[in-house]
């Protein structure tokens, strides 16, 4: 219940925090939210020797558009996502993941820049910036790079984040033409994680059939990852109950899932079918 | 006596305080210079201690003293076990751990520290070495020559105990049909929200102790404790404040209370220590943990002959409180609501090296109606027939009661089959199962599930109980007339503040908020048993509510004195005492005020009864002459109050139906509620909103039991399970909206004619959702499923797997 | 080692050194004695503690103080106004929301914060809502009533 101690700064700007984070690799880690760090401390899994508290860069909380993208500050609470007109429009994938995540006290003070940078295998926001196929901005001591969503989670809990990195930014292409979402999930009974998570990004040609799928899920590997066999099968399909479900049967190809006391390999691989299923049904519901 | 409050949905006057956040539990309380204690506990399960270096943690800053097993061993006595059974094993249960840990979670090392961060930064200085000991945490193991956990026994078995009536050999011989099942009753975790809590300040000067402690049973801990460390009893108060839940958790009386009381006495200060979830699913008991084989003999007609219950209960390392008599609790009730001639239970109890069990919300009952209405559906299914005709063939008939079954016990009072009907017409019962068999046709999978339960409660007549079964009451009228109730039970979220006022309130003919009910304090409360077991309202009520008779016929004698009345002239209505009938017919539903009302009363005496012209006396006026005592009655004692210890001559037997109906999803293995109906019978209904409360709280228990909850250690005896995060609790979004009703069939035991409710839900429902999951199931052959039922178990037997 | 803190609690402002590691509960109750706030888990799964901060339910167990430094902290302690109890309060006492008490003060910060944004919920969003607070008394049934009763009451008032 109790964390270790540790100091702690909070930092006016997103260069301080930086350099913060350079004068101590080891032993400083960031803050955000704090709803994956803190329970870690409180049980001394992690015992950091000083905390960098960017949520309190006023300059990195926002949603907006830009041009043909969608940017999002790394610090806007899962709420705040949750809750935009303007996502709810342009990119409805967004709000609906958003709100599966943990609870509404998690959701107010959890941040989508915080979720990403932990990678929890079974974290939601993971799978859907894969989905949306995001650019993820991050700042370090040798200046920016950006860094495809797709190639930013690494393994277990770690990223493409090097140290003194921090994430300042998810940017996503507006999606366009006939598209619909969808986030599917089976949650934790105790803990709320993603057993499961699936996010499906669709878009559809003009004569229904299957434009492209860019589906994200998370729960099932040590990481969340792009199923790329389901990608592969629908693209150009007739998206057909059958074309559907014979797509989605390669959604665990090349991982081996998770196994706990909730779920199996073997029922978390069914699971994954299962709900990668109904969210392309959902999607493809969804397609204006 | 006037109805006013009795049978009513009256607010709880203990929740102003709990909804403004000003209550106070015990972590609340803060005492100036309080030292904060935290432990080392083991992180094996079975192991030899080599050393323990704690100089490092004596040195850190703000650290007061550290103590091990060895400093306190032969200054405090043993964690006590209540339980009395032939040849029972027990084994000697120091508060800190000597040479040896047996579970994981076993407090090793206590550090006080000046505060709660200083004290847990140094346990992490507490250096303890171990020579780790093959494990056991499969009781079957545990029995069959698995790794011996007490060295002194040679053995694991902590006892064998064979019980019931009537000759099982002979029904099992002269039955036309047999059957058998294995049935598991997992180890759950009780999670009372607020884990458990000790401060203890210590006076050096008066010699006294002060123990606040989160606890369901203030006197008996007194009493155990003030042994344990050897204090004089009457120098030990222990108060529980405001205490979060407790489900039997607290039923107990645990190391960490008689340590803190020590060490409060040694250091001259007050200690706190306030357990850490974490520590709350290690180191407080555990409930069921049973493994078990179930026989039935029936014959071809669904009559039932016998029954024959062979289990290994997992008892844990050490024995808590009454942690051996749990599983005879089972035995006691394996007769369900059913005419069973012969029953036979044959318990053995087995250490293992886990937390101990003990009670957990329904203590050994739940087992006992889970594997009987386990077998109901069995037979049903065996037969061919519905499960709520075999139920209904082998109830015992209304005029029946007091009803003998072969547990030995004799029911007060039932009508099984009125419960059942009316909870298979609010379900509607036939058109759910022709809709149930359509919807198979269709490939849906929706099952029907049903419980006909009984409960033993008002536990209990004090032959049948370890330390004492009855309960006490006190009941006072103060000079300015404001009732006092001083219960010996000890609520803890059960609102008897509120339902005791209301006997009180209606007794007396007052205001219920002119009566206070105070408890859980032994240095201002008569000794009392305390709460569990659904006894406080069966057991304490009543000794309130035969209190208060006392009380009145010492009133009635001085209003007829007053009054200069003959007494046989003399009636009590609505808070008088009035010579004329008319009057009193009047007042029944009236009730009487305080002479002095508060804020009101004037600086100085209190004003002298007025008995000038009057025919008729309040009896808070009598309650003021009483005190003043200048004109009493000759040889009356001053004063107007009266103490009653009620020994119940039985326990209460409540019962029910309840009805689940789920569907589950073939892909995915999900269960949904699509309804659930009970019908419970709790005896005469002091308040139906508590009841209902009581009802909804159990029933959402069992579904935690049913679908969720499992507290699960892993071969080496690690505990997997050993956060929220693992540990699943039914959240908001779990529950189906619950459709409540009533029979009511007054209990004989008591004056009061209740029964008692608090784990009705938690005996009742489990049986009825398994029932109901096995029943959507059938298409596939399923007779029994073990809880918890995941969403995977069901898939695999959907899918072949 | 210490860091200075400024914050208003339930409108009163305070000011005072804490160690960087303390939780915000712990700097409630043990510093501001408000003891309304309770502590249920070590995982930010149980609700218990859940405070306002600047508007936002949250898990006080799972903040540090530091970082409520500036804030403004509604406690249940602060919820009811000039004597009155807030709808939420009035309806977990109605509808008898509550047994030990113990979840209480989290589950009605939760849902005064679920009221605020929705003020007709149905009982699904009642339910979800609430998923963030763990009552092992009541069964949740009593819990949702109270809910609404408060949404029917604020509604008219």
């Amino acid at each position: 219940m109790i964390p270790a101690q540790f100091d702690y700064k909070a930092p006016a700007t997103l260069d301080e925090a930086v350099a913060l984070l350079a004068g101590d690799l080891d032993g400083a880690k960031v803050l955000a939210g704090g709803h994956s760090l803190i329970p870690a401390m409180k049980l001394r899994l992690a015992q950091p020797q000083l905390l960098v508290d960017i949520a309190r860069i006023k300059s990195l909380a926002y949603i907006r558009e830009e041009g043909d993208q969608i940017l999002i500050g790394a610090t806007t609470t899962h709420y705040q996502l949750e809750s935009s007109d303007l996502l709810k429009q342009i990119c409805p994938l967004l709000p609906e993941c958003a709100k599966s995540i943990g609870d509404v006290q998690v959701r107010n003070k959890g941040t989508i820049g915080g979720s990403i940078a932990h990678s929890d295998p079974a974290g939601d926001w993971p799978a859907a910036v894969l989905a949306l196929d995001a650019d993820l901005v991050l700042v370090g001591p040798n200046g920016e790079r950006t860094v495809k969503a797709e190639n930013f989670f690494v393994d277990l809990l770690t990223t493409d984040l090097q140290p003194g990195e921090i994430l300042r930014e998810i940017r996503i292409r507006k999606p366009s033409g006939r598209f619909g979402h969808a986030y599917q999930k089976v949650p934790h009974p105790a803990s709320g994680f993603a057993v499961v998570g699936v996010a499906v990004n669709l878009t559809l040609n003009d004569d229904g059939s299957c434009k492209s799928a860019s589906i994200g899920v998370t729960g099932v590997g040590v990481k969340a990852f792009r199923a790329t066999g389901v990608e592969a099968a629908l693209a150009g399909a007739n998206l057909d109950d059958n074309a559907i479900a014979a797509a989605v049967a390669h959604v665990c190809d090349g991982i081996d899932p998770n196994a706990d006391l909730y779920a199996s390999s073997e029922y978390r691989c069914q699971l994954a079918q299962v709900h990668t299923r109904r969210a392309i049904q959902t999607a493809k519901a969804r397609v204006q | 006596m006037t109805d006013n409050y009795v049978g009513k949905r009256v607010k709880r006057t203990e929740d102003p305080r709990l909804i403004r956040g000003l209550a106070h539990y015990v972590d609340d309380i803060g005492l100036p210079g309080t030292l904060h204690v935290a432990f080392v506990r083991s992180m094996y399960a079975h192991a030899k201690i080599t050393s323990i270096d704690t100089s490092a943690a004596v040195a850190a800053p703000g650290v007061v003293a550290v103590y091990t097993g060895k400093d306190v061993s032969d200054k405090i006595g043993q964690v006590p076990c209540a339980s009395a059974l032939p040849d029972l094993k027990v084994p000697d249960h120091r508060v800190l751990a000597t040479d040896k840990v047996y579970f994981v979670g076993h407090p090793i090392v206590a550090v006080v520290a000046t505060d709660r961060y200083a004290a847990r930064d140094a346990v992490d200085l507490v250096m303890v070495d171990y020579e780790d000991l093959p494990a056991v945490t499969d009781v079957e193991q545990a029995a069959n020559g698995g790794p011996i956990i007490h060295e002194a026994f040679g053995t694991n078995i902590a006892y064998k105990l064979t019980s019931g009536e009537g000759d099982v050999d002979a029904a099992f011989a002269a039955a036309d049909r047999t059957i058998k099942q294995r049935i598991l009753h997992k180890r759950l975790a009780p999670i009372a929200m607020e884990p458990r809590g000790v401060l203890a300040r210590y006076f050096p000067g008066e010699e006294e102790l002060t123990i606040w402690s989160s606890t369901q049973i203030p006197h008996l801990m007194r009493t155990q404790v003030a042994l344990m460390i050897g204090i004089p009893e009457n120098k030990l108060r222990v108060i529980t404040p405001e205490v979060g839940g407790g489900f039997g958790s607290k039923l107990n009386v645990y190391a960490e209370e008689a340590l803190l009381g020590w060490i409060s006495m040694q250091l001259g200060k007050p200690v706190k220590w306030i357990e850490t979830r974490r520590e709350n699913i290690q180191a407080t008991i555990h409930g069921r943990g049973q493994v078990g084989d179930i026989e039935v003999a029936f014959k071809n007609d669904g009559t039932l002959l016998g029954l024959r219950y062979s289990v290994f209960a997992d008892l844990g390392a050490y024995h808590q409180l009454l942690t051996p008599a749990i599983p005879t609790l089972t035995g006691l009730m394996l007769s369900g609501a059913y005419r069973i001639p012969a029953i036979q239970m044959n318990i053995t109890g087995c250490f293992t090296n886990k937390m101990a069990t003990d009670a957990y919300r329904g203590a050994g009952r739940p087992e006992a109606t889970y594997v009987v209405e386990r077998v109901l559906d069995l037979v049903a299914d065996n037969l061919g027939v519905d499960p709520a005709e075999v139920r209904r063939k082998n109830f015992p008939a209304a005029s029946e009661f007091p009803f003998h079954t072969a547990t030995g016990l004799d029911y007060d009072s039932g009508d099984y089959e009125a419960a059942l009907q009316k909870a298979q017409e609010i379900v509607g019962y036939a058109d759910l199962r022709e809709k149930q068999k359509k919807s198979r046709e269709e490939g849906r999978l929706i099952g029907i599930g049903l419980s006909t339960y009984v409960e033993i409660c008002a536990l209990g007549p004090s032959q049948a109980m370890p330390a004492g079964g009855w309960e006490s009451a006190t009941v006072r009228i103060e000079p300015t007339g404001k009732v006092t109730v001083l219960t010996g039970a000890s609520p803890h979220g059960q609102g008897q503040e509120t339902s005791f006022a209301q006997i009180a309130a209606d007794e007396l003919g007052v205001n219920l908020n002119d009566v206070t009910v105070i408890h859980g304090d032994t240095g201002i409360v008569q000794y009392g048993i305390g709460t569990f077991g659904s006894r406080a309202t069966a057991v304490g009520g009543t000794a309130v509510f035969v209190a208060i008779q006392k009380l009145k016929e010492k009133a009635h004698k001085i209003a007829t004195h007053m009054l200069k009345a003959d007494a046989s002239r003399l009636s009590f209505e609505g808070g008088k005492y009035s010579l004329e009938k008319a009057a009193a017919a009047a007042a029944t539903t009236g009730t009487s005020d305080p002479v002095v009302p508060v804020g009101e009363a004037p600086a100085g005496a209190l004003p002298e009864p007025q008995t000038e012209g009057k025919t008729s006396l309040t009896i808070q006026e009598i309650a003021l002459a009483a005190h003043v005592a200048k004109d009493l009655p000759p040889d009356t004692e001053p004063g107007l109050s009266a103490t009653y210890f009620f020994e119940p001559k039985n326990f209460t037997f409540p019962f029910g139906t309840h009805i689940a109906v789920v569907e589950i999803d073939r892909e995915t293995g999900d269960i949904k509620f699509l309804r659930y109906v009970a019908v419970d019978d709790c005896g005469r209904v002091i308040n139906p909103m508590l009841v209902d409360g009581q009802v909804h709280g159990g029933i959402v228990q069992s579904i935690g039991q049913a679908m969720y909850e499992e507290v699960v250690y892993d071969e080496q005896g690690q505990l997997v399970t050993g956060t929220l995060m693992d540990y699943a609790l039914p959240r908001a979004s779990h529950i189906p909206e619950m459709e409540l009703d009533r029979t009511e069939t007054p209990s004989p035991v008591n004056p009061l004619g209740v029964k008692g409710v608090g784990e009705a839900g938690t005996i009742g429902a489990t049986p009825a959702i398994v029932n109901a999951i096995v029943d959507a199931l059938a298409p596939f052959g399923v007779k029994h499923l073990d809880m918890p039922i995941k969403p995977e178990n069901v898939w695999r037997i959907i899918n072949g797997h | 080692m210490k860091k200075a803190i400024n914050l208003s609690v339930n409108g009163v402002s305070h000011t005072d050194e804490v160690e960087p590691r303390m939780l915000l509960v712990h700097y409630l109750r043990d510093v501001l004695e408000l003891t309304g706030t309770h502590v249920g888990c070590e995982t930010s799964l149980c609700g218990a503690c859940t405070v306002m901060l600047d508007g936002q339910a949250v898990k006080s167990c799972t903040v540090f103080a530091v970082q409520a430094d500036g804030s403004s902290v509604t406690t249940i302690e602060g919820l009811a106004k000039n004597g009155e109890l807030h709808p939420v309060q009035e309806g977990f006492w109605e509808k008898h929301g509550l047994q030990c008490g113990y979840c209480t003060p989290g589950m009605i910060m939760t849902a005064a914060q679920l009221l605020d944004r929705n003020a007709d919920p149905s009982r699904e969003e009642i339910c979800h809502g609430l998923e963030g607070n763990l009552c092992r008394c009541t069964g949740y049934q009593h819990i949702v009533e109270a809910v609404q009763y408060a949404a029917k009451k604020a509604g008219q008032s």
